[in-house]
């Protein structure tokens, strides 16, 4: 059986970033196992530009922001195996995978990156009744036809789902000759960007219904109309007012999952809101010396925050190795509070070393406006940070610094509320 | 006086901005909340510019499209024209991320580039 100090799952952003920065850090012998025929993961079918503002400090496109990684890694002696597909990964860290030439695989990593990523929901997670005709698709399995395959999946098209996958391919199907009818979201707001909802659908006047979904599909051999219908507070179908819609394509944009079949069978607990592992501070889960990072962990919206993260897997994994980390006396906790559905890292369990700060990840439950993000143990505040604006569609970020941090501490509460008032007066 | 709402896409509060105008002249302009907001919506009224990314054909390469965008930004009222003369151009394998595949395209004076490498088709 061949040894590795590290085996990556997954060549895309997450994975390639986690390799190279752990070659930056000393490790040899590493390898990244990827099931498609290319690398770079979902990013060289996203070819809009938006990528890469926080992480490069200038706006690419998702193949470009793919090949500052890929183009390093041929630098690199990182060893690539595409078209390999990860059967099994034990809690020995033993690997078992098929390669299209090489056949079955038997790999063994001193550490594992598990950096699979994620996957689309389905017509069957939202179970939207009716017939079961072609032309409905995820929003991702279309811009893989339309943008590397090179098909158009259809003329008349709706959308389901205002993130911003869902907006994304409305223009890029407007573009391309199809007549968009609408994109539907059954939120009171859309979960996208507002600049892909003004440059995507506002540019092209392509309608956006807030608080509508689908309630029926009919077509025989092909889709011929959906019926779409407003809903109320509950999310369900207000009487009255159905509507059926002329269409031959339907897209999913309906959200994403993490795909942690691999990390499920390792018998690792996934998290009831990520649907991800849980992690430490440095990624690892609860086998030591095994990572998660990227869209397999928590689904992110940018991809500079999965470079980011899988760097703190990749230095970590390089330290782990090289003996350089030392355990606290005690874990503390990350626990969500007020507004806050989930934080990653959920705990932290190794002393700061050089690390100045923790920087922690987290959703907010709903939009809101003038709050400050805490942490707070003891129910003593530890620090806290203004924001102008949360919304649940993007994560808010906030640095826990290592000095603030002691040894008494077993739980840091994160919280988001509204401002205490500046002025008394 | 024609009064123009506009949504700011600085942040993801997306102001509406109205930007009032009379005689070609810009009036008035209130709703942002930020200078970002203000310099945006005079910016989103005079000249609305976009980055089109898309695809052009590929001939004998290993994927059957390459990747592109304009650029520089080009004026929204050409997206679609730009898209047509998109759609009519091929290209042969191979491409290296950054070539120039369509120049000064409807004279906007922006070039439409390659944003993937795609080698030749791997001959069976």
């Amino acid at each position: 059986m061949q040894e590795y100090n590290m085996v990556v799952i997954g060549a895309g952003p997450a994975g390639m970033a986690a390799a190279l920065e752990a070659e930056k850090n000393g490790l040899t012998d590493i390898v990244i196992l990827e099931r498609d025929e290319y690398i770079g993961g979902i990013l060289p079918q996203c070819i809009h530009n938006g990528f890469g503002l926080e992480y490069f400090g200038e706006e690419l496109t998702g193949p470009e922001y793919a090949y500052e990684f890929i183009d390093e890694l041929a630098d690199s002696n990182i060893e690539v195996l595409t078209e390999t597909m990860v059967l099994d990964v034990d809690e020995n860290k033993e690997v078992t995978a098929l390669n299209k030439e090489k056949g079955v695989l038997k790999l063994k990593g001193k550490t594992i990156v598990l950096a699979m990523g994620c996957r689309e929901r389905t017509r069957e997670n939202i179970r939207i009744p009716g017939d079961r005709p072609s032309g409905i698709l995820s929003a991702g399995t279309a811009q893989r036809y339309t943008n590397i395959e090179g098909y158009m999946p259809g003329e008349k098209v709706v959308i389901l789902g205002s993130g911003d996958i869902g907006l994304i391919m409305a223009r890029r199907m407007r573009l391309e000759g199809a007549d968009v009818k609408a994109v539907l979201e059954i939120m009171p707001f859309s979960s996208g960007l507002v600049r892909n909802k003004v440059q995507c659908l506002d540019d092209f006047d392509i309608p956006l219904k807030l608080q509508h979904t689908i309630t029926r599909i009919e077509g025989q051999e092909r889709l011929e109309r959906v019926r779409v219908a407003q809903v109320d507070e509950d999310f369900n179908p207000i009487e009255g007012t159905q509507e059926w819609i002329e269409c031959d394509t339907l897209l999913l944009s309906v959200g994403l999952i993490p795909e942690n079949e691999l990390s499920k069978a390792m018998g690792l607990d996934l998290h009831p809101v990520t649907g991800g592992t849980f992690v430490n501070e440095n990624r690892e889960t609860s086998i030591e010396g095994v990572y998660a990072a990227g869209n397999v962990l928590h689904v992110h919206d940018l991809v500079d925050w999965v470079s980011e993260e899988a760097e703190i897997a990749g230095k970590a994994a390089a330290d782990y190795i090289n003996n350089n980390l030392e355990k606290r006396a005690q874990k503390i906790e990350i626990t969500p509070a007020e507004n806050v559905t989930y934080t990653v890292p959920q705990t932290i369990e190794y002393t700061f070393g050089d690390k100045k700060f923790i920087k922690v990840f987290m959703r907010v439950t709903e939009p809101m406006e003038d709050v400050e993000v805490k942490f707070s143990a003891n129910k003593e505040e530890i620090i806290s940070y203004p924001k102008k604006i949360v919304m649940p569609g993007e994560m808010v970020t906030a640095n826990l610094p290592a000095a603030l941090v002691t040894d008494e501490m077993e739980e840091i509460k994160v919280s988001i509320v509204k401002k205490a008032g500046e002025n008394n007066g | 006086m024609a009064k123009n709402d506009i949504i700011c896409t600085g942040c993801p509060k997306g102001c509406h901005v109205t930007v009032e105008v009379e005689d070609d002249e810009i009036v008035n302009v209130e709703g942002y909340e930020c200078p970002t907001g203000r310099e945006y919506a005079i910016n989103e009224y005079k000249n609305p510019t976009r980055i089109l990314p898309s695809t052009i054909r590929v001939k004998k390469g290993e994927f059957p499209l390459v990747p592109v965008k304009t650029a520089q930004p080009i004026p929204k009222s050409l997206l679609i024209k730009a898209m047509d003369v998109i759609a009519k151009t091929e290209v042969k394998a191979p491409i290296k991320i950054g070539d120039v595949l369509i120049e000064n395209i409807l004279d906007t004076g922006v070039d439409i580039v390659a944003t993937r490498n795609i080698d030749k088709e791997v001959e069976v």
